[in-house]
């Protein structure tokens, strides 16, 4: 092949490589584009058919976004999601932390085969249990209480930080609490004062996991909360802003776009070791 | 007295002390909590759920029979049933097949170095990240039966004609289109940061090796990608079809089941059923047609996991 052809390979390749991501780049992220457009436009121009809808033909408004914190609960859920998420949080680490440690530290085939079932626990999803869950939280008296999601969250929370933690918790070595011991700590001591100080990436990895697993949470939240004082944003935006024919399209794109990119970012930080969690062994 | 105390101090001191150090001890009583709350939270109602299923239990009710598989008989002979089950797996087959497909491409993409990467990967990953009851009200508007951008863009485009003015969440098989286009968005920045790492994980010597021995681009990546790529794929699919199996949120708040049923599945007719029916029994059947699947993906999962640990 002459250079010049290699140059004009090269050129294509480079141009399908860009093709291909500006296509998925589109599709996945148009959604929320759109969010930021319809928050942003005013009513009227919203619902003019016959103008370009990419185009902001009346200027843009806050009028929406100041719809959405004067006249409904949306700091209320706001709220809500950040109080539940808080408890959940901490209720998944004081059982996950100790349980992934001793998970990885215990001997025996066994070990892996616990962990693993207890990982598989965390697929059982809401919509197996959440009929017989309703009767619980009713005869718990905790229906339309936010306790009630601090109590279930963790059933899906606790298997995965388990397995999460078990991971991080396998890749410190031995022998620093090896050495621990030998200065006269516990074993149990040696994984307080030795293995946590050094093992904060993994906990506060299993944090973020926990808090967006509930900001994302949908099917518990729509079973057991009636009264829009109670909701998450993540079930009240969707239940409550959208009963009646009228929607307020301007304010509900509004509510989603403020609740899901500060969750979004956050767990991109932290998508690499989901994943690695997510992947077992398959990848080494 | 002073002896005894001190005796029952140091008693208790080595009490403690060898517990802390007993690892036969220690070890069941660090992980007898987290086990406890999952046997409690997830065991339990499981078990509660396949006894309300044989149950004739309602919402109101206090009291509760056994009525044998009677519930059972009552969801197979309903037609409901046979189109949410029909439903159910078209939405799993045909959004799993577009999901693993996307992925490949996708992660293959975004394998390669370039500048602005990590925007480009925030950008993809956004339908996995962000609460998908609010994403799905992104589509809601999207598909808006008098604003749809879809419908305005494809008459700008002249792809619809100046009367075409496709209902995309009112027309049956439209319906069922639509919502399979929100799984898939939903999916596959998951499936593809799944794929991503079994790419990055393959060293690049093989690949060096196989260019060095004349092997092009296609011959590279159909005998030597996919092949190395094979049990992390497996990986991704199974959570793909776990996450759209059984979930309820998409049809829930696109289409509520409709229109007539003909986008129900089984998790939302569970729903419907059981919770806003106030028949648990009934919701309980439903929901348990959900289980073999989960049963059959956590036999695949074992045995990937078996595998990686002999190798």
């Amino acid at each position: 092949m002459t250079r010049r052809s290699f140059k004009l390979v090269r050129i294509a390749r480079a141009g399908g490589h860009a093709s291909i991501l500006v296509f998925f780049i589109t599709f996945l992220a148009f959604p929320f584009y759109w969010m930021l457009m319809t928050t942003f436009k005013t009513t009227i121009d919203l619902h003019d058919v016959s103008k370009n809808p990419f185009l902001f033909n009346e200027p843009p408004t806050l009028e929406h976004l100041v719809v959405l914190f004067q006249d409904t609960q949306y700091l209320q859920w706001l709220i809500n999601t950040g109080v539940v998420g808080i408890a959940v949080v901490l209720i998944t680490l004081v059982l996950a932390v100790p349980a992934g440690y001793a998970l990885a530290r215990m001997a025996g085939p066994w070990a892996q085969t616990l962990g693993i079932a207890i990982f598989l626990t965390y697929l059982v999803p809401p919509t197996i249990l959440f009929i017989p869950f309703a009767r619980i939280i009713a005869t718990l008296g905790l229906q339309d209480s936010l306790w009630s999601l601090v109590l279930v969250y963790p059933s899906f929370t606790v298997p995965f930080c388990t397995w999460l933690l078990m991971g991080f918790f396998k890749a410190i070595p031995r022998d620093l609490e090896d050495a621990a011991m030998i200065d006269g700590l516990s074993r149990f001591g040696a994984f307080v004062k030795v293995v946590m100080p050094i093992s904060l990436a993994g906990v506060l990895t299993a944090v973020i996991f926990a808090f967006t697993l509930v900001t994302q949470e949908f099917v518990y939240g729509v079973t057991f909360i009636t009264s829009a004082s109670s909701y998450t944003v993540s079930v009240g935006v969707p239940t409550f802003l959208v009963r009646g024919d009228v929607y307020f399209w301007g304010s509900m794109m509004g509510a989603c776009l403020i609740a899901s990119v500060p969750i979004a970012v956050i767990y991109d930080l932290f998508v690499d070791r989901f994943v690695a969690g997510f992947t077992v062994g398959a990848v080494k | 007295m002073t002896t005894a105390t001190a005796n029952a101090v140091t008693a208790k001191a080595g009490w403690r002390t060898r517990l802390a150090d007993n690892e036969r001890l220690l070890w069941p009583l660090m992980l007898a909590p987290a086990i406890l709350y999952i046997v409690l939270l997830v065991g339990f109602p499981f078990l509660l759920s396949l006894f309300y299923s044989v149950s004739d239990v309602t919402v109101g009710s206090r009291s509760m029979n056994f009525v044998g598989l009677e519930n059972f008989h009552r969801v197979v002979a309903s037609n409901t049933f046979w189109i949410a089950l029909k439903n159910t797996l078209i939405f799993t087959i045909v959004s799993q097949f577009f999901v693993l497909v996307f992925a490949n491409i996708l992660a293959m993409a975004l394998s390669a170095d370039f500048r602005g990467k990590w925007l480009v990967r925030l950008l993809i990953l956004l339908p996995w990240v962000a609460p998908i009851s609010l994403g799905a009200i992104g589509w809601l508007w999207i598909y808006d039966s008098i604003y749809s951008v879809i419908n305005w863009t494809g008459q700008a485009l002249r792809i619809l004609g100046p009367n075409d003015w496709p209902i995309w969440l009112g027309q049956p098989n439209l319906a069922m289109a639509s919502i399979i286009v929100v799984q898939i968005w939903r999916i596959v920045p998951l499936a593809t940061v799944i794929l991503l790492a079994g790419l990055t994980s393959i060293p690049q010597d093989i690949h060096d090796a196989a260019a060095v021995d004349g092997a092009g681009f296609w011959r590279r990546t159909l005998q030597i990608t996919f092949p190395l790529l094979l049990p992390i794929t497996l990986v991704a699919v199974l959570f793909g079809i776990v996450f759209t199996f059984t979930d309820m949120i998409v049809v829930f708040l696109l289409t509520r089941g409709g229109p007539y049923d003909q986008t129900q599945v089984l998790a939302t007719w569970a729903f419907f059923t059981g919770i806003q029916g106030g028949d648990l029994a009934g919701g309980a059947a439903v929901s348990l047609f959900l289980f073999p699947v989960l049963v059959a993906v956590a036999i695949v999962f074992l045995l990937l996991a078996r595998r990686s640990e002999v190798t």
